[in-house]
């Protein structure tokens, strides 16, 4: 029998009984959107977190100073006075290394305008946009010649210029740390919230030589940032500093921490798998509910149709025929509600992604895998009831009231 | 006459095994039926003729015995064989017309060709059902539904349906027990129609005056054949009716 045929059969067997078949594929469509609905969601959160992992900047190593202890007093990362100026020298003539930026950090209390504001003081140097993948809003970086004469500049975020310049210009305003005046010479674009949830636009940057002879007086770096030539060479370069600073320092117990993006990526997609894993078992355990409803209403087909399916056999239909047909059935209920499902999830996933702000991907595999799952389903479940039909005797089936 | 018989029964038996008895519902039955004839199978209930029916109609298969239809030993096939036999060789007509509802009179002409082994292509499909309407006066009510058609014209239908595959036999089986006895005349006028084109028709029926309009009665009894002979002062369908006519007209006169 040719399968156009039997899909015309499935069809108007379908339409007669249409409320029937809205809830038989209910299951399936509940199962199948459900999937496609979080699916939706959550990749579209993962690439989210994803992006934001790159706006940290690209290919950047992150060296941090060991943790200093004293008497029993863990200091944590950064405290311990490890990290020389040429330690950084020697890391920023590495193969793989194209930028670096010597990193001190302090909290000040700082002053302009009759104005004043807590907020991170940062010594860096001229290649830190670059590094973290910041750009200047208006004004520019101060430049290696600043590095050099110590000079008194700094570029500072947006937060801090709403907090001490609201409404002005603040490029060449003064600003007082340490009742040191520094001139603005700067204004980073905004950039909001990482993915720490610090305010990265609540800074100001300075020359990493005159944070360390003027405002503080110090001779060692909290970390260095190292930017690696590319995503294929991050982890050689990684390896590269970890030997070099070894070698450098040779104490016995690494008394520094390399960190990359690429870590931070790993864990990223670690979780992202595991979510993948749930969402799995998720639409495992639908599909299988929404496969035994097919199964229980396929069974009550046949035995309704029992009068039909002799009539079919006594004008030549095969056993295989009969088979065929109750199959199609079952495959097109299922095939029509995971295609509903889909269409439904992505539906919602799209309405919570307008309401909440959500970002939403549904990626095209995930479509592909739910819309042959509950085909799969279908033939799975349609199978017994259609072979009972296929079995069913000829004079009996004809005899059934 | 005598070209090869259509069907051709030799000492067939029937043993259903329910429970501890044995029912003998068939105990050797030979019968031959020549292309063109227009046999009645006739019997009370238990006397074995739907069992016969069944086996000749290739439903069922005989415990004991040979049966040739159109020249194939159908005792010896399995289902699938036996399903191509009733596709390809035998036409069945239902005492309960038996119709899928839901499903005009044209799709349901069209259904054993879905069926069939070799493909027939949808427009000589509709071709084929079109005609098999036309040959049992249908031709108008093809996309009517079962429910919106006379006990006689869904009878019609069947044997459109029946014929549809140019089978060797039309096998009916009570074909008028659900009609009235006018309708009952119009469609044994059908059936004299096609046999006199030169169908093959096998009937059963338990009514003496519906065996009349065959040409040859076959009489059942506990499983056995007890007469076979043909049939005296055949009754012709168009006569029947033109009497009938002429009773109610009368009637209608002297009311």
């Amino acid at each position: 029998m040719r399968i156009f045929a039997s899909l015309r059969i499935a069809a108007r067997a379908l339409r007669r009984n249409k409320m029937r078949s809205l809830l038989t594929m209910l299951g399936i469509i509940i199962g199948v959107g459900a999937v496609i609905g979080s699916v939706s969601l959550t990749t579209g959160a993962t690439k989210q977190v994803e992006d934001q992992v790159a706006s940290l900047g690209e290919n950047v190593i992150t060296v941090f100073s060991g943790n200093f202890t004293q008497g029993g007093m863990r200091g944590g990362w950064g405290s311990a006075p490890t990290l020389t100026l040429d330690d950084a020298y020697a890391i920023s003539q590495l193969p793989h290394v194209v930028a670096v930026s010597q990193e001190v950090r302090d909290r000040e209390q700082i002053l302009a305008n009759g104005l004043n504001w807590n907020t991170q003081v940062m010594g860096e140097s001229p290649d830190y946009p670059q590094i973290l993948n910041r750009s200047i809003a208006s004004g520019s970086m101060f430049s290696d010649q600043d590095v050099r004469s110590l000079a008194k500049s700094a570029v500072i975020g947006k937060t801090v210029v709403d907090q001490l310049f609201p409404g002005e210009n603040p490029l060449g305003q003064t600003l007082r740390i340490r009742n040191i005046p520094f001139q603005v010479v700067g204004v980073l674009a905004p950039k909001g919230f990482n993915l720490f949830g610090q305010d990265q636009d609540d800074i100001v940057i300075v020359p990493y030589t005159s944070h360390m002879h003027r405002i503080t007086t110090r001779t060692f770096l909290n970390d260095i940032l190292v930017e690696a030539s590319s995503d294929k060479t991050i982890l050689q370069a990684q390896n590269e500093i970890t030997d070099l600073l070894t070698a450098r320092h040779r104490s016995k117990e690494p008394d520094f921490t390399v960190r990359s993006q690429a870590d931070l990526m790993e864990r990223v997609s670690a979780s992202s798998r595991a979510m993948g894993f749930l969402l799995a078992g998720v639409a495992a355990v639908s599909l299988i509910v929404g496969g035994i409803g097919i199964m229980n209403i396929m069974l009550v087909s046949v035995t309704e149709r029992t009068r039909e399916i002799g009539i079919r056999m006594a004008v030549g239909a095969r056993g295989a025929d009969i088979l065929v047909q109750f199959l199609i059935e079952a495959v097109t209920l299922s095939a029509i509600g995971g295609s509903i499902g889909i269409a439904g999830g992505m539906i919602f996933s799209w309405l919570i992604a307008s309401l909440k702000d959500w970002p939403t991907v549904t990626p095209t595999i995930w479509i592909i895998i739910a819309f042959i799952s509950s085909t799969i389903i279908g033939i799975i479940s349609g199978f017994y009831p259609a072979w009972k039909a296929s079995q069913l005797d000829p004079i009996e089936a004809l005899r059934y009231e | 006459m005598q070209s090869n018989p259509v069907i051709k029964l030799a000492d067939i038996q029937k043993v259903y095994h329910t429970g501890e008895v044995d029912v003998h519902a068939v105990r050797g039955v030979s019968l031959e039926v020549y292309p063109g004839e227009f046999v009645a199978l006739m019997g009370a209930s238990g006397s074995g003729k739907s069992t016969l029916m069944n086996m000749i109609g290739a439903l069922d298969r005989p415990t004991a015995g040979k049966y040739l239809l159109d020249g194939i030993d159908v005792s010896t096939l399995d289902r699938n064989a036996l399903a191509d036999v009733r596709n390809e060789k035998i036409g069945f007509v239902f005492q309960g017309f038996n119709l899928l509802s839901r499903t005009s009179a044209l799709e349901n002409v069209e259904m054993p060709m879905l069926y069939n082994r070799n493909r027939i292509q949808s427009h000589e499909q509709k071709e084929r059902a079109l005609s098999a309407l036309e040959l049992v006066g249908l031709g108008k009510r093809t996309d009517h539904h079962p429910n919106q058609l006379s006990g006689g014209q869904q009878q019609r239908v069947a044997i459109a349906r029946a014929l549809v595959n140019k089978p060797s036999l039309l096998l009916a089986d009570e074909p008028t027990g659900n009609l009235d006895s006018q309708t009952s005349i119009e469609i044994m006028g059908v059936f004299q129609k096609l046999n006199d084109q030169g169908i093959t028709i096998v009937m059963v029926t338990h009514e003496l005056d519906v065996a009349r309009f065959t040409k040859r009665m076959v009489v059942l009894r506990d499983g056995k054949v007890v007469t076979d002979e043909p049939v005296q002062n055949r009754s012709a369908a168009e006569k029947e009716l033109e009497q009938l006519r002429t009773a109610q007209q009368a009637v209608k006169l002297a009311s």
